[in-house]
């Protein structure tokens, strides 16, 4: 099959960018996206013109590296789907596909489509985590953990990072990651003892980044290629109110 | 950011590395576990170790580019349980 992609190219990040154009041929429809963009490459390289940058690790949709926006659509059009599992199967022959990195004032784009997500490494370290020095891994029994309450907490652990909630935000809002890991921890006995700062300390970092505020749109839950719910945004809510009014530290 | 300049150095980097596998393999005259070497096979087809010449781990020291590398050889010594054939009868 055929496509013509619409690539947003910028050398660094002072450049301006632009969109250009490439026709791709001989595209199998069994390739994911991001082996396109290596065939593409391989065709930029051997007419001696610079490569597409974009970020890639386990090509397998649990790392949380890859992502751009095609048509619009982080990750694609697919439900649960990272870039890097969309099979080309999914488009007709002869789509024209416009790509794009992730969008926000916190995802400096630092070339082409490789953005600059450190943003959400500095939201961890404001207060995703628990301190509590277990040394080796304790024996699983000890703490008894409801089984809906470590369902429910898999559930939003299954953030992979990628930032396409961010993307698909017309907010840029930071809310469903900083809602997963909060809830994540705060649904867990470990994770009790810090509830309270680790909402506030990561909602103000949240803040201090430059990501947007929630309006509720949701878009985020269906961008998501974990599928994690806005429901634990709706939780993250009582936990900072509860958390501000008690001020407990 | 250069993403090309970094898949060729790791590119280069597996070349050298197999380059290294090849010196160890034929430095190493004897069959042992997952290393076999047709000249070294017991009668039936088992891997044949040499024990006496070759009890070691090789740590290869590398000595700058196109000069071969330089062998550490660390001794294995097993005191308590000794070497043996291992027979899949």
């Amino acid at each position: 099959m055929k496509v013509t992609l619409h690539v947003w190219r910028q050398a660094g990040p002072a450049d301006r960018g632009r969109f250009a154009r490439y026709d791709v041929a001989d595209v199998s429809p069994d390739m994911s996206f991001l082996e396109v963009l290596d065939v593409l490459n391989q065709q930029l390289i051997a007419r001696r013109e610079e490569p597409i940058a974009f970020d890639h690790d386990c090509r397998e949709g649990i790392c949380g590296s890859c992502g751009m926006v095609i048509n619009g659509r982080p990750h694609g059009p697919e439900r649960a789907t990272t870039v890097c599992q969309l099979h080309m199967r999914t488009f007709p022959d002869g789509a024209e596909l416009w790509i794009e990195p992730w969008r926000a004032r916190a995802f400096p784009v630092i070339k082409d489509l490789v953005v600059d997500r450190a943003a959400f490494d500095r939201l961890i370290q404001a207060g995703g985590f628990i301190t509590a020095r277990t040394g080796s891994a304790p024996e699983a029994n000890s703490i008894p953990v409801p089984k809906r309450d470590a369902d429910l907490a898999m559930d939003a652990a299954a953030c992979i990072g990628c930032g396409a909630c961010v993307a698909a935000c017309p907010n840029a809002s930071a809310m469903l990651f900083v809602a997963a890991k909060a809830s994540h921890l705060g649904l867990l006995p470990q994770g009790q003892p810090e509830r309270s700062s680790r909402v506030v300390n990561m909602v103000a970092q949240m803040d201090a980044e430059g990501f947007g505020a929630c309006t509720n749109h949701g878009e985020c839950m269906a961008a998501c290629p974990k599928e994690i719910s806005i429901d634990f945004i709706a939780r993250l809510n009582r936990d900072y109110l509860k958390a501000v009014i008690r001020r407990p530290w | 950011m250069n993403q090309a300049l970094e898949h060729a150095g790791r590119v280069a980097d597996f070349l050298e590395f197999a380059e290294l596998m090849c010196h160890d393999a034929l430095q190493r005259e004897e069959s042992c576990g997952c290393h076999f070497r047709e000249e070294y096979q017991t009668p039936e087809g088992e891997a044949q170790r040499d024990d006496a010449r070759f009890s070691y781990v090789a740590a290869w020291e590398y000595a700058g580019a196109g000069r071969a590398p330089v062998l550490h050889p660390e001794p294995l010594a097993f005191e308590t349980v000794h070497l043996v054939q291992r027979s899949y009868k």
